[in-house]
């Protein structure tokens, strides 16, 4: 037997020497407390030098839509979910205490009065701060979401294959 | 009394805002200047040494004082990179 030895903690410092210091974040919820906690890690993240890429999917795409365009989509269901589905950064709800736009309205003020930036001023530091924004084809297909409906700044339209492509090099992985 | 070549006021900030305000300010730098953070967010008193451990930047000292309008903290950070 000439089974060679190894060091688990030289192998560790190997493993992290060659790992790039990557976060990957898919958001598929739409309300606005989740849309806020993924840009601020995706922000914070950014700021301490690492690479980041949000995929968007599902409800998660409103975030990235522009507010009232309307959608273009084929046929007219997928035209009529796109229309009820309402988008755009400054638009999404509170998953709890929304009370039909009054509590979300409430926190909105908190917000301000205590400076702090809303989910599209933290998008917007996010694209500023080179986080890539990758928006997932299928659920756009589905929600009868186009692209011309989404902002400036969608970096990829793209599949599941894309996002696992960067979340196997990524340290640090979150579903939100 | 720590001495600062730049200063940077981020009053009233939530995290992330601190952190993001001092990755863009600590560019303007050059190296082995001083950056002083003033921030009234007490995150600001772990999360600086940490954006400074992952950054490779030096974090030379923190202070931290009474003012009406609550506790203000100053962080000290040396450009190394």
């Amino acid at each position: 037997m000439n089974a060679t030895q190894i060091e688990p903690t030289t192998m560790l410092a190997q493993l992290e020497e060659t790992k790039p210091e990557k976060v990957t974040i898919v958001l598929l919820s739409g309300d606005l407390d989740r849309a806020m906690a993924a840009f601020i890690i995706a922000t914070g993240a950014a700021a301490m030098g690492m690479q980041v890429t949000i995929f968007f999917t599902f409800w998660g795409l409103n975030a990235i839509r522009r507010k009232g365009a309307t959608s273009r989509a084929k046929d007219w269901l997928r035209r009529m979910f796109g229309a009820l589905n309402k988008g755009g950064a400054e638009t999404l709800p509170l998953s709890r205490f929304h009370f039909g736009g009054l509590g979300t309205k409430m926190m909105q003020v908190v917000m301000k009065q205590n400076r702090m930036p809303g989910v599209p001023e933290l998008m917007h530091t996010a694209l500023d701060l080179g986080v890539r924004f990758i928006a997932c084809t299928t659920t756009m297909g589905l929600m009868g979401i186009t692209k011309d409906t989404l902002i400036d700044g969608v970096d990829q339209f793209a599949g599941v294959t894309t996002y696992l492509a960067e979340a196997k090099q990524g340290s640090v992985n979150l579903f939100i | 009394m720590m001495q600062a070549d730049v200063k940077l006021d981020t009053l009233g900030y939530f995290c992330p805002m601190p952190i993001i305000l001092t990755s863009k300010k600590i560019k303007e730098l050059t190296l082995g200047q001083v950056l002083e953070v003033v921030s009234d967010d007490e995150g600001i008193k772990k999360d600086m040494p940490a954006w400074c451990e992952t950054t490779g930047h030096q974090m030379v000292g923190m202070e931290e004082e009474q003012a009406t309008s609550g506790r203000i903290y100053k962080a000290f950070v040396k450009k190394t990179k």
